[in-house]
């Protein structure tokens, strides 16, 4: 039940009750409790032109609930205050660099916000008539067309929902264009430095799952690829560049010999912003691909999505994509929203409407200020950036694939820590201590230790150096000895290291009021 | 008691076995938080998955090391999942199986060679 | 480029530090095949100015909803959403961090998932809610294959009264993982009619409340048959503010309970990004899909959150998880959860009340209309009518009056011969003004 604060003070004004921890507050860091925590049962921060209207009396032959649910309310001054102290105990890109290798933090430009916010894209309902809506579909016919462009492939699925939606999608494909030959198949190769939404999505289309093995120089082995090519083998996808960091050399032959047994190359377009403006996909022999707008094109990552995983398809694959089409005829653009018609062979809806358009804008938005010149920048900065570091940590930091240039990432093994008692764990929560936040650790599976390290092209000079210098400030302080500083790290973040096995043996997921 | 180099142990009294993991998997998983068990009834085939064990960053398949019938599954991991972690080979037990078959038990490792496979690793 | 910070001598020096002549001496792994010579064939970089220009132009052929007369729902709806709402959204804090990984650096995003999972868990009347999904429609699949791996059954019953395009996004992704959907036939008011096909193969049935049609049902009933069988039920929402006024779907029996919360705090965006509300029943907990945040300690005894249960997860179990699903819908849930925090409890009740009233207000304004015939019995805020003539050629006659006035069926599902059937949403947006002038216009097209 809501415990409702109601009646007289139940202690005097002037007291402290002892019983409660006074609230830690550092500077300008506040502690903030749960919205549950500070009571605004019955209070509510929104008014209501109610004029006229009877609110008392539901028609709904009693299937009304019997009371308002049981959750607090804030008044605006409050609700700002919450959720602004809350913002603080955040790191952001915009505080500083966000090195998680595979993640692409990269800057997010603000006009895409105001883009997306313009009345004519945030307030248009999804089936309203299309005849009213219009400009909407000409956003995502351009949209099309630069993805179409940038990747050489001639058909684009719009909806998928995020990369790994578009994963499934371009599956779903696949196992359309072998259905339709009356050649079903069943297995997908992933290589073992695959993200984990590769396998999880091959599952989710009804395949079975087999790994290829990976070359001492961080590539797929094309002996075992070879080897592992069947009848049965409906795909294989590979990210590329991949998970290391580096560019498949033999993409080419990878593709060549998926197409002789009679498979599809969905490549994992996670890290096509290394590529983009300078290589096309479609000329690797590439038949799917999605792309993170997210990613490559810089939708903001909003602390865990809202996303968009678009994904390029070849003339194969193309009949297979999902509803809805987007298709020119006499009166304009017209989306096809059902299975018939030109898509007809459509894999079917893999969401309600037509995704995510709010990304759509701003991905657009982000293309057309970059432009064909400024996008092949983006990739050239992104891959300098991270040579830039690997560069300069080498010489400390053991680098995982030491020889020939890495693309957009730079991938560390833990060797250099041997010995130290210092854990990439360690080494990773003490660069929070130096402002930072980490990089991405234990990722790929295949290096021991990963620290992957993803600057991206929105760094400047001075941010990788900043960056460089407190990285080899602590590797100086690992070879001191100095184990204490890292163990205990980060020490002065809003929290210390966590409890997570507390948190996983007894899960607490909602707030429950204490027992009267 | 006998082992697998799947790091399981299994302990037969009459035509009842005990099985669980070893104190090496324990230690290996780290912090234990959640052990999920097959059904009492369930008939497993040696080599089947018949429970998962997870710990904060991973989860493990344990695979049964010998066929049989579930006779019994240790409820008390579900309310103290760190029993697997302080007594992997005495209250941290999984599962009991009628086994079809005891002379499979006889030709798993004695400790002495769970140990030696041990120093292998 | 505005957004790029290095300048030529950056690149020059930086090089000379890596050890290479030119950039292109970094891109030597790619095939000489494939390497562009040039930019690809598309328009050059373009000032803010020139891109506003081009999406201004794009948005300003779109007729906005909030500029005249608006009925349109079915599965996405026009409420107001606070000012502050969309102020504290665009934190940078909030709008430019990543995942909440490291939670030492990242309690202000993962303590607005725990709030949002309270705040779901007590809508949707179940004690588990997850931080989110992408939307309403990949929400109820999710459910779907969560309840096959559950009752480890192979078949799904749709009711008639669920949304096509969620009965459309099941199938697909339900179907490619093997199980067989069986989708009812559109009905109006029938949602106990999948108890008929509940069989022993059955792992859960899906019903939709308030429906498609607006039809709000006591599935009570249809719990206790499908308990009765050993199967599952989900109980879907579409309209998030419904959950004001009436029963929760636990209070009801769901097993699990999903909606889409775009009404909470978020805009029509035309169809996303939304939000997928998810929620189920403890025992179910460990088949969930998405991400979870729970409540710990620090190493200093100080409570704090962090992303848990993750083993279920694609990043751990890889081709065994729960679900593929990495990013979700994170900054739609923390707007979600400012603007559920705004109201309150009894903010709800008042909006979703205002709801309700003005869509009967406006039901007994159609229904006056000679010809139209009124098929929702019972409703929170939308309904469905008959008209006498397809209701898509009368929808596209009525824009040209400027007034969108609901969505046809057929545009949902043009093979289920509903073709004089429109869809009708009022919301606390709708005026007096706006009733006025659909009924001057509806009355004035069927007369013609």
């Amino acid at each position: 039940m809501s415990p409702v604060n109601v009646g007289r003070p139940t202690r005097p004004l002037d007291s402290v009750d002892a019983s409660v921890p006074a609230p830690r507050a550092r500077g300008l860091q506040q502690e903030e409790p749960l919205i549950f925590d500070r009571g605004g049962w019955g209070k509510s921060g929104v008014d209501f032109e109610t004029g006229g209207e009877d609110l008392s009396a539901p028609d709904l032959a009693g299937l009304e609930r019997a009371g308002p649910v049981e959750l607090p309310g804030l008044s605006e001054p409050e609700a700002l205050r919450h959720y602004v102290r809350l913002s603080q105990k955040n790191h952001a890109i915009d505080l500083a660099l966000y090195p998680l290798g595979s993640c692409t933090m990269k800057h997010n430009p603000r006009l895409g916000e105001k883009m997306a916010r313009l009345p004519g894209f945030i307030d248009i309902h999804p089936l309203q008539p299309q005849s009213t809506v219009q400009g909407a579909l000409e956003v995502m016919d351009t949209l099309a067309h630069w993805l179409k462009t940038l990747t050489g492939l001639p058909a684009v699925a719009l909806s998928p929902k995020a990369g790994a939606q578009g994963e499934l999608c371009g599956l779903l494909a696949i196992r359309g264009a072998h259905e339709a030959r009356g050649d079903a198949r069943s297995t997908v190769l992933v290589p073992t430095s695959a993200h984990g939404t590769n396998p999880a999505s091959a599952a989710q289309a009804g395949y079975q799952l087999r790994e290829i093995a990976q070359t001492a120089d961080g590539r797929v082995d094309l002996t075992d690829l070879a080897a592992r090519l069947g009848p049965d083998v409906a795909a294989v996808m590979v990210t590329n560049p991949n998970t290391c960091g580096l560019f498949e050399r033999d993409v080419v032959e990878i593709a060549r010999l998926t197409h002789e047994a009679g498979a599809y190359f969905y490549c994992d377009g996670a890290n096509f912003n290394a590529i983009v403006g300078r290589v096309r996909p479609a000329d690797l022999g590439v038949d799917a691909m999605h792309i993170n707008l997210h990613k490559t094109f810089s939708t903001p990552h909003g602390g865990g999505g809202p996303g968009a995983g678009p994904v390029v398809l070849s003339a194969a694959l193309a009949p297979y994509a999902p509803t809805p089409w987007l298709v020119h005829d006499e009166a304009g653009l017209r989306l096809e929203e059902h299975s018939r018609g030109e898509a007809a062979a459509s894999q079917g809806r893999i969401c309600a409407f037509h995704g995510q358009m709010g990304m759509y804008v701003r991905a657009l938005s982000y293309m057309f200020s970059h432009g064909s010149d400024g996008l092949r920048q983006v990739a050239e900065d992104a891959v300098l950036n991270a040579n830039y570091i690997k560069a300069r940590l080498s010489g400390v930091m053991s680098a995982a694939f030491p020889d020939g240039p890495c693309m957009h990432e730079a991938l560390f093994d833990d060797a250099w820590l041997e010995g130290t008692e210092v854990t990439t764990l360690d080494f990773a929560k003490a660069m929070i201590d130096e402002g930072f936040h980490p990089m991405t650790m234990y990722f790929p599976l295949v290096v021991h230790g990963a620290m992957l390290i993803e600057p991206t092209e929105t760094e400047s000079r001075r941010e990788l150096d900043r960056f460089c210098d407190a990285l080899l400030r602590l590797a100086a302080a690992v070879r001191a000895g100095d184990v204490e500083r890292f163990r205990q790290a980060p020490v002065h973040a809003p929290l210390r290291r966590l409890d997570e096995t507390l948190a996983a043996r007894r899960p607490r997921l909602r707030w429950t009021a204490p027992a009267a | 008691m006998r082992f697998t180099k799947d790091h399981e142990w299994v302990d037969l009294v009459g035509d009842i076995a005990t099985i669980g993991i070893t104190a090496y998997a324990a230690e290996q998983l780290g912090d234990v938080v959640f052990v999920e068990l097959p059904e009492a009834g369930r008939a497993l085939k040696a080599g089947d998955a018949m429970a998962v064990v997870e710990s904060v960053k991973a989860a493990s398949d344990v695979y049964a090391p010998i066929s049989g019938e579930v006779t019994a599954v240790n409820g008390e991991l579900g309310d103290n999942p760190q029993t697997v972690n302080d007594q992997p080979e005495q209250s941290g037990w999984f599962v009991q199986v009628k086994v079809a078959d005891a002379h499979d038990v006889d030709a798993l490792m004695d400790r002495a060679a769970y140990e030696s496979f041990l120093a292998t690793l | 480029m505005r957004y790029q910070p290095l300048m030529p001598a950056d690149r020059a020096q930086m090089l000379a530090v890596i050890g290479v002549d030119h950039v292109d001496d970094l891109f030597v792994d790619v095939p000489p095949v494939a390497r562009l010579a040039g930019p690809v064939d598309l328009p050059a970089h373009a000032s803010e100015l020139a891109v506003e220009r081009a999406l201004g132009r794009m948005a300003g052929r779109n007729r906005v909803a909030g500029s005249g007369p608006f009925f349109c729902g079915a599965g996405a709806y026009r409420h107001h959403v606070p000012a502050s709402v969309d102020h504290l959204i665009q934190r940078s804090e909030f709008l430019t961090s990543y995942t909440p990984y490291q939670p030492e650096i990242a309690q202000g995003t993962l303590q607005v998932l725990f709030e949002f999972q309270t705040q779901v868990a007590a809508l949707l009347g179940l004690p588990v809610a997850n931080a989110s999904m992408y939307d309403g429609s990949t929400a109820c699949a999710e459910a779907v294959l969560m309840a096959a791996r559950v009752t480890r059954r192979r078949k799904t019953v749709l009711s008639g009264g669920l949304h096509p395009h969620y009965g459309a996004t099941t199938h697909t992704l339900a179907h490619s993982a093997g199980i067989e959907v069986h989708r009812l036939a559109a009905a109006v008011d029938a949602e106990a009619a999948v108890i008929a096909a509940i069989d022993a193969d059955t792992a859960c049935v899906v019903v939709q409340t308030p429906n498609v049609f607006g039809s709000v049902t006591d599935v009570t009933a249809i719990a206790e048959a499908a308990h009765a069988a050993g199967a599952l039920l989900v109980v879907v929402t579409t309209e998030a503010v419904s959950l004001g006024l009436l029963k929760s779907p636990g209070e009801m029996g769901a097993d699990i309970a999903v909606a889409e919360g775009q009404s909470i705090g978020n805009g029509l965006n035309f169809g996303g990004p939304y939000v997928g509300l998810f929620a189920c029943t403890e025992k179910l907990l460990r088949q969930a899909p998405g991400r979870l945040c729970g409540e710990t300690v620090d190493a200093e005894g100080r409570r704090g959150f962090v992303l848990t249960l993750s083993t279920r997860e694609q990043h751990i179990r890889r081709d065994k998880a729960t679900s593929n699903i990495c990013t979700n819908s994170g900054l739609c849930a923390l707007a979600f959860s400012i603007h559920m925090s705004l109201l309150g409890g009894a903010g709800l009740a008042t909006l979703a009340r205002l709801n309700h009233a003005r869509a009967r207000r406006t039901r007994d304004a159609l229904a006056a209309i000679p010809g139209v015939e009124i098929l929702t019995p019972r409703f929170f805020n939308e309904f469905a009518v008959r008209l006498p003539r397809p209701a898509a050629e009368v929808v596209e006659a009525l824009a040209r009056w400027d007034v969108l006035a609901g969505v046809p069926f057929s545009r949902l599902d043009p093979a289920a011969g509903l073709d004089d059937l429109l869809l009708v949403c009022a919301t606390e947006t709708t005026t007096a003004e706006d009733i006025e002038a659909l009924t001057e216009a509806l009355s004035a097209e069927i007369a013609a």
